[in-house]
């Protein structure tokens, strides 16, 4: 028999980037928070020796134990979808700042199209530009109105960078300049521009200087040091949420953070949630802790897991089409090129994880696609963010794999090769979508997530377009040899891709054709808050925090008025 | 211990002309190599420290028997071969990284999602074995030295490299037959926990004396690069280990 705690006013359903960003401003505006975190506290001090690929890079010790959770996949409907029995494609978070702690910290702002592109797709190329089946749709917000939520985010990061040309109107500047430059990516700033692009420094969340948020919280200065991406900083020089909002929260002491706090059951009755039910997983003592807001602030697939396993919402039929919870689910495609240098050799050791230069002139539709079979496209970039020697192990093409030829080729090119990558824009497409799994179930009974998802032919028209072009700035990069990478075929959820998921609870303004409203509230229960990517409408072609960050801004603002009015925000 | 056993590995290097990168002939046994695999430890011992001279860590926490133990060190040491860049597999100490990497959670899957019911599934969904490595590592390493005996007569370690290459493409092709498992799953579990071992952190016994990193110029656990982050040329640095790190 679960017992029944005192009722709070906000509960937030996991303790990473959204969770602390909504108890920083919740709490700090006098409302009695609890974030139930299923994983333990962490902090700046347990990453000191922390430069350890076989251990946080290989053997994922900041991620999800998949022991006990996981989700099921299958490329189609007609397969059977199976348990990812070991992490991959993506790497999910776990403790105390979820997957906000091993970031790389590329805090980019989606663009003005991304919001609208519905609209300004038919608008330009017609309505038949975009293909049946994909149900790409306005978010019901434009950049204009989400901007002063992406200022706030940026802010409470201290954002490393410089205006972009191609870009949304900021507000205000980043709050710190942009971080060192280095060879490598003096080299792409070179050639992009002789190729006639507009080279920008991709904003960091790794900070070029000591910097006070409007928490008044300091994030340090980036060390450089390469061990980002998969890890935690030891200098709380990369903004996350436990160094950058958290605090906040703690300070104002309205605010509690459970530990070890398994949400198992978003409790519903047909108009309003009443609060949660969870499971301390030391003690296996169950709880249901009432409040007036319930925020979903767990990653993406957590997040349409619990509206589906508590029942909120109409579930996504892909063979009817009708529905929304589970639909839109997205990736991101990755095209690229890998440059083969044989007369320089680069510090390709040395980097930080959001180190970079980028071009924007592919992304959304700063090109034209009159003559093209796909709309959207991505940013290009070249990154340093530190080659791991176990990860990194570059050939030519035609190298054995292993033997005496791939030992001294992997060895040359260690330090020989640099790659210019895109993220490639995901549109959603009617068979890509989340439900339950009916067979597997995690460490509490409850079903398993399952994924249903294959690249699209809009994916593979973008990803070999695009690498074209990366191909064409290595080159005028001046390498040796440049090997562009494979065109898509059937997506695979063995080797790690990116963990930009997105979807299943999309935003939008319409109820038939969304899951939230434009303040992330459910339309079927309005205090009943689902923030994070999750309400990704698609996912666009640059990393998705500076989003995630803005919208979850938005929730708070939106829980306020709610607190105050109550009601439909929207 | 035989006198041919007794024979120091550098010299025999030496002699073949193998470390001073002269080509190496098909008819080289590669038991050679590994049979020194327990008597003669990769030489890491540094008498300045004013340790001991034992490498305590050299020894068996998942492998029962010598003999299945050099059947995967030979087969590491052709993944990562000894060559005129620098040592192999077995004298990084790759074969005891495997060894403690396999009785510890890796090897027992402790993280990974180990309910039923299993089935085969397709390439594009990964692993779904109900044996956990350790598992696909002990039946890996009996169908190689089942394949030995069947092909050729002998054991893995009596095998030339180019006899050895052979059978280890075999597996990783996915002809040999395993139940439970596929010979491509071991072969590139197998490949990938070499390559590990060759890279990881000395602490976990491969990488001996950080060999693995000085081939790659990669100067394993600094704490900052801000100062050399700008320059224009390659910066060659003596690399740290993390124990190194702790003791500062």
């Amino acid at each position: 028999m679960a017992k029944t705690l005192p009722k709070v006013d906000v509960v937030t359903v996991g303790v990473g980037w959204t969770g602390g960003i909504l108890a920083a401003e919740l709490a700090k505006d006098g409302m009695k928070v609890v974030g139930l975190e299923r994983g333990k506290e962490r902090s700046t001090e347990d990453y000191l020796h922390g430069h350890d690929e076989l251990r946080y890079a290989l053997r994922y010790e900041l991620m999800q134990d998949t022991s006990k959770e996981t989700i099921t996949f299958r490329n189609n409907r007609k397969q059977r979808a199976l348990p990812m029995r070991q992490l991959g494609s993506f790497l999910l978070g776990e403790n105390l700042g979820g997957a906000g702690v091993h970031w790389n910290g590329q805090t980019y702002r989606f663009f003005p199209y991304d919001f609208e592109i519905k609209s300004m797709t038919e608008k330009k190329y017609g309505k038949g530009k975009i293909k049946d089946g994909y149900f790409v749709q306005d978010w019901g917000i434009t950049y204009d109105e989400l901007e002063p939520y992406y200022d706030q985010f940026e802010k409470a990061c201290g954002i490393s960078g410089e205006e972009n040309p191609m870009a949304g109107k900021r507000s205000n500047p980043y709050p710190t300049p942009p971080m060192k430059s280095t060879r490598s990516l003096d080299k792409f700033a070179e050639a992009t521009k002789e190729l006639g692009y507009k080279p920008y420094r991709i904003p960091s969340a790794n900070l070029s200087e000591p910097y006070k948020n409007q928490y008044g919280l300091q994030i340090n200065a980036c060390q450089y040091c390469a061990f980002c991406e998969r890890f935690g900083c030891e200098y709380g020089a990369k903004s996350d949420p436990v160094i950058s909002v958290i605090p906040a929260a703690q300070e104002s002491g309205n605010y509690e953070i459970r530990y070890h706090s398994n949400v198992t059951e978003v409790i519903y009755d047909g108009s309003k949630v009443t609060g949660v039910k969870y499971v301390d997983v030391q003690s296996g003592e169950e709880f249901i802790q009432p409040a007036e807001v319930v925020a979903l602030t767990s990653y993406v697939m957590n997040n349409v897991k619990f509206l589906l396993m508590s029942d909120i919402g109409q579930k996504y039929d892909p063979k009817s089409g009708q529905g929304v919870v589970g639909r839109s689910y997205c990736y991101q495609i990755l095209p690229g090129a890998t440059g083969f240098y044989e007369e320089e050799q680069f510090n390709t050791f040395m980097g930080a994880g959001a180190l970079g230069t980028s071009i924007n002139d592919y992304y959304g539709d700063n090109f034209d696609h009159s003559e093209l079979d796909f709309i959207h496209g991505g940013v290009i970039s070249i990154t340093q963010t530190g080659k791991r020697p176990i990860a990194n192990n570059p050939t030519p093409p035609d190298t054995p794999r292993w033997g005496k030829e791939f030992k001294s080729n992997s060895i040359k090119y260690y330090t020989r090769t640099l790659t210019i990558g895109s993220q490639g824009a995901s549109l959603p497409y009617k068979e890509n979508f989340l439900d339950l799994d009916p067979t597997y179930k995690d460490a509490y009974g409850l079903p398993l997530l399952r994924m249903t998802y294959n690249f699209t032919d809009q994916d593979k028209k973008l990803q070999k377009y695009i690498t074209q072009k990366t191909a064409e700035i290595s080159e005028k990069m001046g390498a040796s040899k440049t090997v562009p990478n494979p065109e898509l075929t059937d997506y695979s959820i063995v080797p790690y891709q990116t963990t930009h998921n997105t979807g299943g609870a999309i935003m939008g303004a319409d109820p038939n054709s969304s899951v939230v409203n434009s303040y992330l509230q459910h339309w079927n229960a309005e205090n009943l808050f689902v923030v994070g990517a999750s309400a990704f409408a698609h996912n666009g072609g640059v990393n998705p925090t500076d989003t995630v960050g803005a919208l979850a801004y938005r929730a708070a603002e939106g829980i306020k008025k709610y607190r105050k009015n109550g009601g439909s925000l929207v | 211990m035989s006198e041919q056993e007794k024979y120091s590995r550098r010299d025999f290097l030496k002699k073949s002309g193998y470390a001073a990168g002269g080509v190496v002939g098909g008819g080289l046994l590669a038991s050679f190599i590994t049979m020194q695999v327990m008597e003669d430890d990769p030489k890491t011992k540094n008498q300045s420290d004013g340790g001991s001279d034992d490498q305590f860590n050299d020894a068996f926490m998942f492998f029962t028997n010598r003999d299945d133990f050099r059947v995967l060190a030979s087969s590491c040491e052709r993944v990562f071969p000894e060559d005129e860049n620098g040592p192999g597999a077995i004298k990084l100490g790759v074969p005891f990284f495997i060894d403690h990497q396999l009785a510890g959670p890796w090897g027992n899957n402790t993280k990974e999602y180990m309910q039923g019911p299993f089935y085969k599934g397709e390439p594009t969904q990964g692993y779904q074995s109900r044996m956990n490595r350790g598992e696909i590592f002990r039946m890996g390493i009996k169908k190689l030295k089942e394949k030995s005996q069947s092909d050729y007569q002998k054991s893995f370690q009596e095998l030339s490299t180019e006899e050895q290459d052979k059978i280890l493409t075999a597996f990783e092709n996915d002809e040999v037959k395993m139940t439970g498992t596929t010979s491509a799953e071991f072969f590139e579990l197998m490949r990938a926990a070499t390559i590990e071992g060759v890279y990881a952190d000395p602490m976990y016994s491969g990488n001996r004396n950080m060999e693995g990193w000085k081939m790659k110029q990669f100067p394993g656990a600094q704490m900052s690069y801000i100062g050399k982050i700008e320059s224009d040329k390659f910066v060659d640095i003596e690399p740290q280990s993390l124990h190194s790190m702790l003791n500062k």
